[in-house]
């Protein structure tokens, strides 16, 4: 059954509160999900207030401002800094973004941060990305030929055939958009979800690509491509401006195309 | 301990190859509805003033004996294949889930049976 309500042992409790230091004129207050596996206790939300004249003005500066200076075993995951990584995911104010492109002054008030959404947790704000790295591997992510690359040059593709792939080659991975989904909450086991879907559409349209009709045949369930009812959290939610929700609506096309066309 | 690998969980009884007619079933069905709906408020709003005997002479005349019965079979297809996918999307026991959405079929298609007699049970009887 889908499930409404967090279980006993997954209910927030309240964390520690640390204080701005003395004398400080420009604080802000961030609200961190933590939760420890090995301490065997509930998630708890500690409280930060940071110092923002000595903090950078992305909400990742501020979590590495909590890192270094106030509490080291706040965990996360983060690289590039600059949303072509897409390790630091995470829900911020109730939607899931990259901590790394969103500004702190985009929010008024108290800032909320959670892991992504619907995620088993491995600590604080690391979600596990397992069954959703394995979801992307099953759609084959590579190109599939029969014929043979000419000897002297690449694959050749048009100019209008490559635009195909803008708003499609962009994306990350980051996972916000499939754990936003409500389809991908209830049934992340079968359902695809909007990150892969698009992935998957990305192969679709590529023209080099010679495995169009195995790779629908792959999509067609009632599971994997069907239990997207256009609810649009993916489109909205998306970090890097993309539309994932139409790169499926796409797929679907295809789909009737094929059948009925 | 569950040893398989996580692509073996993901891929599992791999591709059912079906569910893009019921999907475009869905989507044809409301599109029908939309004028035929406008054909029942008319029905409905006759058979809410108009006497019994007016009602049949009404819907005797062939175009709106077609209509009810498009009406009907539209609607409760259109009920049924949403009805499934509503129950496919929570219910996860794969023994409540099938007994569900046949209870959900057979009834509906029961109903159409019901409704499609009652429509030639007046028509014919009066």
């Amino acid at each position: 059954m889908a499930e409404f309500a967090l279980p006993k042992n997954s209910q927030l409790i309240v964390g520690k509160n640390y204080k701005a230091p003395l004398g400080t004129s420009n604080s802000r207050q961030f609200e961190v999900y933590r939760w420890d596996p090995v301490s065997g206790q509930n998630p708890r939300i500690d409280s930060y207030e940071l110092d923002m004249d000595s903090c950078g003005p992305m909400v990742l500066d501020a979590i590495l401002k909590i890192k270094n200076d106030i509490d080291s075993t706040l965990t996360f995951r983060r690289s590039c800094r600059e949303g072509v990584c897409g390790s630091c995911a995470m829900m911020v104010n109730g939607k899931n973004t990259l901590a790394c492109t969103k500004a702190i002054d985009s929010y008024s008030g108290t800032i909320k941060i959670f892991p992504l959404p619907h995620m088993q947790v491995v600590k604080d704000l690391v979600a596990d990305m397992t069954h959703f790295y394995a979801q992307y591997a099953s759609i084959q992510p590579w190109i599939a030929t029969q014929t043979p690359a000419p000897a002297d040059r690449e694959r050749l593709q048009s100019k209008e055939d490559r635009e195909k792939l803008d708003g499609l080659y962009e994306c990350v991975l980051c996972a916000c958009c499939s754990t936003s989904c409500p389809s991908y909450w209830w049934n992340s086991e079968r359902y695809l979800g909007p990150a892969v879907l698009l992935q998957a559409y990305r192969w679709l349209v590529d023209s080099r690509d010679e495995n169009t009709g195995a790779r629908l045949d792959e999509l067609e369930d009632p599971f994997k491509l069907y239990r997207c009812h256009t609810i649009m959290n993916c489109t909205d939610t998306c970090p890097k401006g993309l539309n994932p929700a139409k790169a499926i609506a796409e797929t679907k096309k295809l789909l009737v195309q094929r059948k009925l066309g | 301990m569950d040893y398989r690998s996580p692509l073996a969980k993901v891929r599992g009884l791999g591709s059912a190859k079906s569910g893009t007619s019921h999907w475009w079933m869905q989507r044809v069905t409301a599109v029908v509805l939309i004028p035929l709906s406008y054909w029942l408020i008319t029905f409905l709003s006759l058979s809410f003033h108009a006497p019994y005997q007016h009602i049949i002479a009404w819907l005797i005349v062939p175009l709106n004996t077609v209509c009810i019965i498009a009406w009907m079979l539209a609607a409760f297809y259109h009920a049924a294949l949403g009805l499934q996918v509503v129950i496919e999307d929570y219910v996860a026991d794969e023994g409540v889930k099938i007994i569900a959405v046949w209870t959900v079929n057979i009834s509906f298609f029961m109903l159409v049976l019901v409704a499609l007699v009652a429509v030639f049970r007046i028509l014919l009887i009066g």
